[in-house]
């Protein structure tokens, strides 16, 4: 996992985090229909740009500079069909934009009901993103944070919403965006045709931390994501080891217990992620970190140096706590 | 007065003239001294206030502009903390949205709208004053607030609920949405004052069918400016109303909708940029009709694109809000309005493109900046094009695809034919010439730093990059565009800093440039430079729509004005027959107090609401003492007088001064 | 001001709490007021299980080192100890936010409505009210 988090982004054309890498039937005909409109406009750009390199040097070959009031009728019909033509150029070609727009723009919200499959919920709050996967076995419902798992080749269908300020849910390589309102319920469907992660980004400016509020899609065969979903609605790990131990004490007498929970332990507080299954996380803070024990440390010791302004506050933790604590997060497998 | 065919010499005329001409000087002139600049109601003056003010905000913005790439040129910057960079990138957008680029497109309205129409002042020439002390106050109190830590930074836009008041404590919000008050005040004025004269004050000849382009797209700009400013009005005072006393427009818990402010802030914002846009639009018509030195194809067809931008401009400002969860069938419709817009400003690239083609240019700085603009704004509009797409919208909606997006139509739309206007009319303004070949320094400079900046940020945007974050990480690969775009930031800065040096420059040492330097076809040409407070010595009766160029040698001119006290002539909406002798207001030092009347009001009201109790009671005050001082109108019908037989009027001349 | 009082021997030292003059800070102490579930008891305001923290009656002192004291020593009939749960800084900007309730901080600092459903007038509306001493036990 230590290098998980490093080099994992590409630059162009490649990328975890870019709509035109797209790996699921939604970012795919969202990037069709980028490229049907680059290639268009850019011709459009080209042509016009030819049209007034001719106009210039056309006109740039006149010795006086005597006003031309009267021109001849031949040029102004000219120029009157010349203006038409391209007129009825953009027409047609807006039309044609339009009609791919909404053909793609339909099948992207295609019954959302019929779509079966999986149903999460996603909250967003100031700046993290907490995730419930729903079943209508209630056994099976579990609450994590930051990180979903999904089958490949089902589609997904999240119910979204927002508990404080307006943020957006995007993940470019699967899916456009959708907002989640405060008091609304926005929905999205997606679907991921090859495994692998897929990092989102808050998209709607949510205040100090929006740059940080990141979170991974990670899509897995059927199997491996059925063992996941296992062991997520498990309780937590008991601790193991005797530092483990000690780091559980430290979690529930000190500020970590008034806002995290950890099912299997009186830590129950919804204020903040649900930490149950953090150590089998591959990220934290909000998909910005990697989960290695030092950035653990970090986090925990002074979340604040990282995500200045974070609801999470500082934590004076002798040493001794700190790598405790860490231990048992660690365990939290 | 010198009626009829009566024999008069040429010197006894000359001499009358010269009489008349200083004693219309004297009548127009204001108040000398620091009571003079509080009081003067001439246009031009206030125009200047507007240009210059609009100016040092561009440049502040711009100074922020900077800060925010030098943070974003690495990733994981500590340069600005994250409070900084949101204050800053709030305040960036609001001051070039409202404090420099709508001030500055009204003020060479208010400078230019009655010069090329042949008035001697605007219709309200006092409504003018206070349009302007309210803008500086407006200003005042962002810039105020930013300096103490207390700059909103909740972004140009505010949305709730962040923007509320549970998310954003204290009074940096407050602060903006007042700021947004004084702001919409002074563009209703400068579009109510530019309705009124175009339509009532044209000088005789100049019916609508004549009207120079750019006046057109001012007179459609302030109409815009009357629909459209109201609804942010309403919504900046709901927000301020949900902070100050509790309301709940915008809390859900309570009944109140979040999204309902997105409609609100969009039914202004959406307009809001063609108001920006449009009278670069008119820039560009009357630089091209110049410097093409032939007149613009297809009149018609510009001035109902103009009007028809105008019309669909109201009816596309749900594409802002693609993303949010209202149903798709409503938000096709913006699809389609969104790319019909085009077709309107698509016929006016057309029709300029044609004229150029037929014309014969003479490349000078002003349409160089023009032929920035073709190059910039069609891929701002084209990426418009793609932006309008709802499917497509929903991957690069709020990414720096987006910031790209807008940055190449407004500065490719407004700034570039906004500099070419400064290259065309600042001699005009002050009688010296800039620097030519400076001109293209700053011309160079700024279009290579633009796209450096601005073109990368497509790619960044498509490649997963958000909006209006702070930092990024390493991993993510922005980096090296990102430095690309800051690197060409400093290029642009020196571009704009070249041009204020050729300013100061030319100010000092700058060729004289006389009445016509450029042998252009507007009225404003056929004064000296800078022109006398009176404009128009005998107001012309226009003979053609390009006033200059058709006019004959023995054009007719008004006569019969009063030189003793401000009087200028009314004329009808659509074929500006003379109609009445007007009383213009002269000097005044109530619309000063007026607006400061309405700066308490405001400004208090940040902190409490009796603050409108207040100043209602000021204000009224003040309007009662503003309206007590009206002139003694006596205005008299005008009379058609016959032709002398003497030519009055300078000759035309039809050859470019040599620059 | 009653003389009785939990923890440490002698009165707490007289304090100037930053986050009375931050509006940022009262914000902050409102949020954590409702998140740590301080209206569990206090609800709203009104009291119930607990004290009312919007009238006038203090039981051991409306100033911010007695205000600080009772929620990190916690008091007798009730109040838990929040030592080590909550940090400091948090400490005081709940101290600032309760003071709000009953109208003591400045206007331009206290909170306004929250975003939720409203119980009573916002921090910023409601009057100042005069600090009184009171025993426990009374008004409840």
């Amino acid at each position: 996992m230590e290098t998980v988090g490093t080099n994992i982004f590409l630059l162009v054309g490649g990328g975890i985090q870019n709509s035109l890498n797209s790996s699921g039937p939604n970012a795919a005909s969202l990037e069709r229909l980028w490229w049907l409109m680059f290639w268009v406009c850019a011709a459009v750009f080209v042509f016009v740009m030819i049209a007034l390199a001719f106009a210039i040097r056309n006109g740039t070959h006149k010795s006086d500079l005597n006003p031309v009031l009267n021109p001849s009728p031949q040029t102004e019909r000219r120029k009157r069909n010349a203006v038409l033509s391209a007129v009825f150029a953009t027409v047609v070609i807006l039309f044609v934009f339009l009609i791919y727009s909404f053909s793609t723009g339909r099948a992207l919200t295609a019954d959302l009901s019929q779509k079966g499959g999986l149903s999460i919920d996603v909250t967003a709050y100031q700046w993290w993103w907490n995730v419930r996967y729903n079943d209508v076995d209630a056994s099976n419902i579990f609450t994590t944070a930051n990180e979903i798992h999904i089958p490949v080749g089902v589609p997904v269908t999240f119910n979204l919403r927002a508990n404080d300020v307006i943020h957006s849910f995007w993940v470019p390589n699967l899916a456009g965006k959708k907002d989640l309102i405060p008091g609304k319920i926005s929905t999205l469907w997606l679907q991921a045709d090859k495994p692998g992660v897929y990092r989102g980004q808050c998209a709607e400016y949510c205040g100090l931390q929006h740059a940080r509020m990141a979170l991974w899609i990670v899509a897995e065969p059927q199997e491996q994501f059925n063992a996941w979903r296992q062991n997520q609605t498990q309780v937590s790990i008991p601790p193991a080891t005797d530092a483990q131990r000690y780091g559980q004490q430290v979690f529930l007498k000190s500020t970590c217990v008034m806002c995290h929970a950890v099912n299997g332990t009186t830590a129950g507080s919804n204020i903040g992620p649900n930490l149950t299954h953090v150590g089998s996380r591959n990220t934290i803070a909000a998909a910005t970190l990697s989960n290695t024990r030092e950035h653990l440390l970090r986090w925990v010791a002074d979340s604040q140096q990282f995500k200045p302004g974070n609801k999470m506050p500082a934590n004076n933790l002798s040493d001794q706590d700190l790598q405790a604590v860490v231990d048992y997060l660690q365990s939290l497998k | 007065m010198n009626y009829g065919a009566t024999q008069i010499s040429d010197e006894e005329l000359a001499a009358q003239m010269e009489r008349e001409k200083e004693e219309l000087e004297r009548t127009w002139s204001p108040p000398r001294g620091l009571r003079g600049w509080f009081t003067d109601t001439d246009h031009k003056a206030i125009a200047i206030r507007y240009i210059v003010t609009a100016f040092v905000f561009f440049v502040l913005g711009g100074v922020e502009a900077a800060l925010m790439r030098i943070q974003l040129a690495r990733p994981d910057s500590h340069f600005l903390n994250p409070d900084q960079y949101n204050q800053i990138f709030t305040v960036h957008g609001t001051t070039m949205m409202f404090l420099f680029a709508v001030p500055i497109m009204t003020a060479l309205g208010i400078y230019l709208v009655p010069l090329m129409i042949g008035a001697r002042d605007v219709a309200f020439p006092r409504l003018n004053v206070y349009g302007y002390f309210v803008y500086l106050i407006g200003g005042i109190l962002l810039y105020t607030g930013f300096l103490l830590n207390t700059g909103p930074d909740a972004g140009w836009f505010a949305y709730v609920p962040l923007s509320g008041p549970a998310y954003s404590p204290g009074k940096r919000v407050d602060i903006w949405a007042q700021m947004i008050t004084f702001t919409e005040i002074s563009a209703l004025a400068g579009a109510v004052i530019i309705v009124g004269t175009v339509f009532k004050m044209r000088a005789p000849g100049m019916s609508l069918n004549r009207l120079p382009l750019f006046v057109w797209a001012q007179l459609v700009t302030s109409f815009m400016i009357i629909f459209a400013m109201p609804a942010v009005m309403l919504a900046s005072s709901l927000l301020a109303s949900d902070r100050l006393i509790d309301t709940h427009f915008f809390n859900p818990a309570e009944g109140g909708d979040a999204i309902l402010y997105q409609h609100l802030f969009w039914f202004f914002g959406h307009p809001e940029v063609y108001i920006i846009f449009i009278p670069g639009l008119g820039f560009i018509s009357s630089i091209v009709a110049a410097f093409a030195r032939t007149k613009i194809f297809g009149y018609t067809a510009m001035v109902l694109s103009l009007i028809s931008t105008g019309f669909i401009g109201f009816g596309l400002w749900v594409h802002h809000m693609f993303a949010t969860p209202i149903p798709q069938m409503g938000q096709s419709f913006f699809t389609a309005a969104s790319m019909i817009i085009t077709i309107p400003t698509g016929v006016q690239i057309f029709c300029w493109i044609a004229t150029l083609w037929t014309g014969k240019l003479n490349i000078k700085t002003p349409l160089l900046f023009i032929f920035g603009f073709f190059a910039i704004f069609i891929i701002g509009g084209l990426t418009g094009v793609m932006l309008a797409s709802v499917p497509l919208d929903l991957q690069i909606h709020d990414t720096f695809f987006v910031v790209a997006h807008l940055h190449y139509v407004l500065i490719g739309g407004a700034v570039f034919p906004l500099f070419g206007a400064f290259y065309y009319w600042i001699p005009k303004w002050t009688g010296r010439m800039l620097s030519e070949r400076a001109g293209r320094w700053n011309f160079a400079l700024m279009f290579i730093g633009f796209n450096l900046v601005f073109f990368p940020m497509h790619q960044l945007g498509l490649n997963g990059m958000p909006r209006r974050v702070y930092t990024y990480l390493p991993e993510s690969g922005w980096g090296t565009l990102n430095l690309i775009a800051s690197i060409g930031a400093a290029i642009l800065a020196v571009g704009v800093l070249v041009f204020v040096i050729n300013f100061l420059w030319a100010w000092r040492a700058g060729a004289l440039a006389g009445d016509n330097p450029w042998a252009a076809d507007t009225l404003e040409w056929s004064i000296s430079s800078p022109p006398p407070h009176y404009n128009f010595h005998n107001i012309p009766v226009v003979q053609g729509r390009y006033a200059l160029w058709e006019m004959t040698l023995d054009a007719p001119v008004v006569r019969g004005l009063s030189t003793t006290k401000r009087e200028t002539l009314v004329t009808s909406v659509l074929e500006a027959e003379p109609e009445l002798r007007f009383d213009i207001p002269g000097p005044s030092i109530w619309p000063f107090l007026v607006a400061l009347a309405t700066g308490v009001t405001f400004i208090a009201g940040i902190f409490t609401p009796w603050a409108f109790l207040v100043g209602a009671i000021l204000a009224g005050a003040t309007l009662t003492g503003w309206f007590f001082a009206d002139p003694n109108y006596d205005n008299e019908p005008a009379r058609e007088t016959p032709k002398t037989s003497h030519p009055i009027g300078p000759p035309v001349e039809l050859r470019p001064k040599e620059v | 001001m009653s003389d009785i009082h939990p923890g440490q021997a002698g009165l707490p030292q007289p304090v100037k709490n930053q986050s009375d003059d931050r509006a940022y800070d009262a914000n902050e102490g409102k949020r954590l007021f409702s998140q740590y579930n301080c209206a569990g008891c206090h609800f709203n305001g009104g009291g119930g299980i607990g004290p009312a923290l919007m009238d006038a009656q203090w039981i051991y002192g409306e100033n911010p080192e007695n205000i600080y004291a009772t929620i990190v020593e916690g008091r007798p009939n009730g109040m838990p100890s929040f030592r080590q749960k909550i940090p400091d800084n948090q400490v005081w900007e709940l101290v600032a936010y309760v003071r709000s309730m009953s109208g003591q901080l400045r206007k331009d600092v206290a909170p306004t409505r929250n975003d939720n459903m409203n119980a009573r007038r916002s921090e910023q509306r409601t009057e100042r009210k005069t600090p009184l001493p009171t025993t426990p036990g009374r008004n409840q």
